[in-house]
C-alpha cells in the first residue's frame, strides 16, 4: 500500500509542476498586459508570482528526479520523463526570464505595435497550453498525445507570422530610433522563441510516445 | 551409487536453472524492474513447488517414449542430452532440454534393441510445433486486452508501471511453477523407474519416490538459477527483447501459460469432464515458447523486426538436437557398457505364450501369422517388432498392445508381496490374497494387472480419466519392480 501511496504522490508532484507551467503562462500573459497598459504595481506583483512559480516548479522537478532514481521507477522511459520535466522547466524559467527582462530593461514598446505583442503573446501561451495537455497526455494517456502535439505545431507557425509580421512593420516605421526598432524586435523574437520552444519539446514528446508504445 | 548416477540429473538442472530460469525473469532482471535476488528466490520455490507438485504429468509421457530400466543408462541418457544442450549452446543455436533428453531417450531405445513408442513420439513432436505457435496466438491474445485495458482505463504512467512490476513477478512465479511442472520431467523423468527410495511422509504429506526425485531435480534447477542465470538474465533483459516491460509481461504470461497447458494435470481432467479435446502432458521447450510469443507480437505490429533466422534455427532444431543427442547417448552407452562394464539396461525379452495368444484374440489385435511365433523367444522388442511385421502388418496402436501382451515377466508371487500391496493402501484380506495371488507365477505383467484389477478399485483403469490412469500405472510400477527385487 505505502508504493501506491508513493506513486500517488509523484503523479499528483508531476500534475503541480504542469500547473505550474500552464500558469506561469497565465501569469505572464497577464504581466505583459499590466506592462502595456503602464500598470507597474500589478506588473510587480505578477513578477513575483511568476518567480514563486518558477521556484515551485524547480523543486518539483527535483522532487520527481530524485525519487524517480530512488526507487528505480519505470527504467525503460526514466531518462525521457526526466528530459521531459527540464525541457518544460525551461519554457518556465523563458516565461520568468521575458517578464524579468520587461523589469530591467522597460522596453519602449509603440502604442501601433501592442495589438501585435498581444497577438504574439496569445499565441505563444496557446502553443504552451497545448504542449502542457500533450505531457498530461503521455502519462496518462498516450493515444491522444497526437490530438494535442498538432495544435504545438499550427501556434508555433502562427507565432512565426505573427512575428515576422510584427519585425517588418517595427523596421518600416521611419518614426521609430533604431535603438528603439532593435530592442522591440528582441522582444518579438524572445516571445517568438518560446513558441519555438515548445514546438521542439512536441517533437521530443513524439518520439517518447512512439517508444512507449507498446 | 545410485546418488554418483544423479549427478547427470543434476548437471541437466543445474543448466535448465541457468539457461531457462532466463525466459522467466530475463525481461524483468535485464530491464531493472526486478532485482535478480528477489528474483532468484521466487523462482527456486515455485520451480521445486511445481515440480513436486505438479511434475508427473509430462514425467509419464516421457516414460511412455522408453522406459530406462537401469541406472547406469538413465545416467547416461541424463548426461547427453546435458552435453547435447551445452554443445548446442557453445555453437549458438537455439536449443531445447526437452528435445536434447528425447533425443538422448531415442538412442537408449537403440542401444537397448527397445522399440520406440511412435504413437508417444508423435505427440511428443507434434507439440514442439505447436508449443511456439500457441504461445504465439495466446500472446497476440492477450497483448490486443491488454492494450485495450490500458488505453480504455486510461492508466497513469506510474501505476502502469507499478502494475507491471507486479505482473512481471506474477508472471515469472507462474512462469516458474510452469516450469519446474514441465521441464522437470526432462531432468529427473528417466530415473523416476529406476528410482530406489522409498515413499516418504513429512508432516503429515507423503512424496512418492518420483515426487522425491523432482524434489531433487527442482533444487538442481534452483542452484542452476543462483549461480549462473544472472549473467544470462541480464543478456535476455536487455538483448533480444526490443520490447516495453508491458509487452515483456505479456510474452512472460504467454510463455507461462503454454507451459502450464502442456503440464497441468488438472485441466487435463477438467477438459476431460466436459467432453473437450485435452492437450497432451508433454514437457515442451520454455525457450522456444518465449520467441514463440515474441514473434506473434510481432506479426501482430506487421511483421517487422522478426528475427527469421531465428525462426529458421527453432526448426532446424527440431530435427538437429534429437539427433545430436542420440548419437551422443548411444556412444557413450557403447563406452559405459563394454569400457566400464556398466549395465545400461535390463534386458526384456517377448513372448507369445498361450495365455498372451487368447488375450490377444480377445482383444481384436489381427493375429494371422503370429501362431507361427507361439512360444518363440526373443531378446529384445526390435526383434520381436521385426518377426510380427514379417507376418501380420499392424497399426500403432495394435502393435504397442501386442507389445505389451508379449512382454515377458516371469516372477512367483510370495507373501512378501503383500506387504507391498498393503503399503499402497491396499485393504486385501488374507483370504482374498492366499486365493488370487500367493504362491502363482505370471509370465505377463498383463496377468498380474488382470488380478489386481479384480481385487481391488486402486489397480482399476478408468476410461478417459487419464490422471486416474497414471496414478495406477504408478502403482503397478512399484509393485513390480518390488516382485523384481
Amino acid at each position: 500500500m505505502k508504493i501506491l501511496r508513493n506513486k500517488i504522490g509523484i503523479e499528483k508532484e508531476i500534475e503541480e509542476f504542469l500547473n505550474c507551467v500552464s500558469r506561469s503562462g497565465m501569469i505572464f500573459r497577464q504581466g505583459c498586459d499590466y506592462y502595456l497598459a503602464g500598470n507597474q504595481e500589478d506588473f510587480s506583483r505578477k513578477l513575483k508570482e511568476i518567480s514563486d512559480c518558477e521556484h515551485a516548479g524547480d523543486q518539483l522537478r527535483r522532487s520527481v528526479n530524485e525519487y524517480l532514481y530512488k526507487k528505480t521507477l519505470i527504467p525503460e522511459s526514466r531518462g525521457d520523463v526526466m528530459e521531459l520535466m527540464e525541457n518544460m522547466d525551461s519554457l518556465l524559467d523563458r516565461f520568468k526570464g521575458a517578464l524579468w527582462r520587461f523589469e530591467i530593461e522597460q522596453p519602449y514598446l509603440c502604442e501601433e505595435f501592442h495589438e501585435d505583442f498581444r497577438n504574439l503573446i496569445n499565441s505563444v501561451i496557446e502553443a504552451t497550453e497545448a504542449i502542457v495537455l500533450s505531457c498530461r497526455a503521455f502519462f496518462t494517456d498516450i493515444s491522444t498525445v497526437s490530438a494535442h502535439l498538432h495544435k504545438v505545431s499550427y501556434w508555433e507557425s502562427e507565432s512565426d507570422k505573427i512575428s515576422s509580421k510584427l519585425q517588418s512593420a517595427i523596421f518600416r516605421n521611419k518614426d521609430l530610433r533604431l535603438s528603439h526598432q532593435r530592442q522591440q524586435q528582441d522582444f518579438a523574437r524572445h516571445l517568438d522563441k518560446i513558441a519555438d520552444r515548445a514546438e521542439d519539446i512536441s517533437d521530443r514528446l513524439n518520439i517518447y510516445t512512439i517508444k512507449r508504445s507498446l | 551409487m545410485f546418488s554418483v548416477f544423479l549427478s547427470s540429473g543434476f548437471f541437466l538442472g543445474w543448466s535448465l536453472g541457468a539457461n531457462d530460469a532466463s525466459n522467466v525473469f530475463g525481461t524483468a532482471v535485464g530491464s531493472r524492474m526486478i532485482r535478480f535476488r528477489t528474483a532468484a528466490i521466487y523462482c527456486s520455490i515455485f520451480v521445486i513447488l511445481g515440480a513436486v507438485i505438479s511434475g508427473a504429468g509430462a514425467s509419464h509421457t516421457l516414460g511412455k517414449l522408453g522406459a530406462v530400466n537401469a541406472v547406469a543408462g538413465a545416467f547416461i541418457v541424463a548426461f547427453s542430452a546435458a552435453l547435447s544442450v551445452y554443445l548446442m549452446t557453445m555453437a549458438r543455436f537455439p536449443v531445447s532440454t526437452s528435445q536434447a533428453i528425447v533425443g538422448a531417450i531415442i538412442g537408449w531405445n537403440f542401444f537397448s534393441g527397445s522399440v520406440t513408442d511412435m504413437g508417444a513420439l508423435t505427440k511428443i513432436v507434434s507439440t514442439w510445433v505447436l508449443c511456439p505457435l500457441l504461445a504465439a496466438g495466446i500472446a497476440v491474445v492477450f497483448y490486443l486486452a491488454t492494450s485495450f485495458s490500458i488505453n480504455h482505463f486510461r492508466v497513469h504512467m506510474f501505476r502502469l508501471d507499478l502494475i507491471t512490476r507486479y505482473s512481471l513477478l506474477l508472471a515469472g512465479i507462474f512462469g516458474s511453477y510452469a516450469l519446474g511442472a514441465n521441464n522437470i520431467a526432462n531432468v529427473m523423468g528417466v530415473f523416476v523407474p529406476v528410482a530406489p527410495f522409498d515413499t516418504l511422509s513429512i508432516f503429515g504429506m507423503s512424496l512418492s519416490p518420483a515426487q522425491q526425485l523432482f524434489f531433487l531435480g527442482g533444487v538442481a534447477i534452483a542452484v542452476g538459477v543462483f549461480t549462473y542465470s544472472k549473467r544470462v538474465m541480464l543478456t535476455v533483459g536487455s538483448g533480444i527483447f526490443g520490447l516495453t516491460p508491458v509487452a515483456a509481461a505479456v510474452v512472460v504470461w504467454s510463455h507461462s501459460a503454454v507451459l502450464f497447458l502442456f503440464s497441468s494435470q488438472a485441466l487435463e481432467a477438467w477438459l476431460q469432464g466436459h467432453n473437450l479435446p485435452t492437450i497432451p502432458l508433454v514437457p515442451v521447450s520454455s525457450s522456444q515458447a518465449i520467441v514463440g510469443a515474441v514473434i506473434g507480437i510481432g506479426l501482430l505490429k506487421g511483421g517487422r523486426g522478426i528475427k527469421w533466422r531465428t525462426v529458421a534455427g527453432i526448426t532446424s532444431s527440431w530435427v538437429s538436437t534429437p539427433v545430436i543427442a542420440a548419437l551422443v547417448c548411444f556412444v557413450s552407452l557403447f563406452f559405459l557398457q563394454n569400457v566400464f562394464q556398466q549395465q545400461t539396461f535390463k534386458p526384456v525379452e517377448y513372448s507369445i505364450s498361450k495365455a498372451a495368444m487368447d488375450k490377444i484374440k480377445e482383444t481384436g489385435i489381427p493375429h494371422e501369422g503370429l501362431e507361427e511365433i507361439l512360444w518363440e523367444n526373443y531378446p529384445n522388442s526390435r526383434e520381436f517388432a521385426r518377426a510380427v511385421s514379417a507376418r501380420v502388418h499392424l497399426g500403432k496402436d495394435d502393435f504397442s498392445e501386442l507389445l505389451q501382451l508379449a512382454e515377458l515377466f516371469e516372477v512367483g508371487v510370495s507373501a512378501r508381496s503383500l506387504d507391498v500391496l498393503r503399503s499402497e493402501g491396499l485393504a486385501i484380506p488374507d483370504e482374498l490374497f492366499a486365493a488370487k495371488l500367493d504362491g502363482r507365477t505370471f509370465m505377463h505383467k498383463w496377468e498380474i494387472r488382470e488380478v489386481l484389477a479384480e481385487i481391488s478399485e486402486k489397480f482399476r483403469y478408468r476410461d478417459g480419466d487419464d490422471s486416474w490412469n497414471v496414478q495406477v500405472d504408478e502403482r503397478f510400477n512399484r509393485f513390480f519392480s518390488e516382485l523384481e527385487n
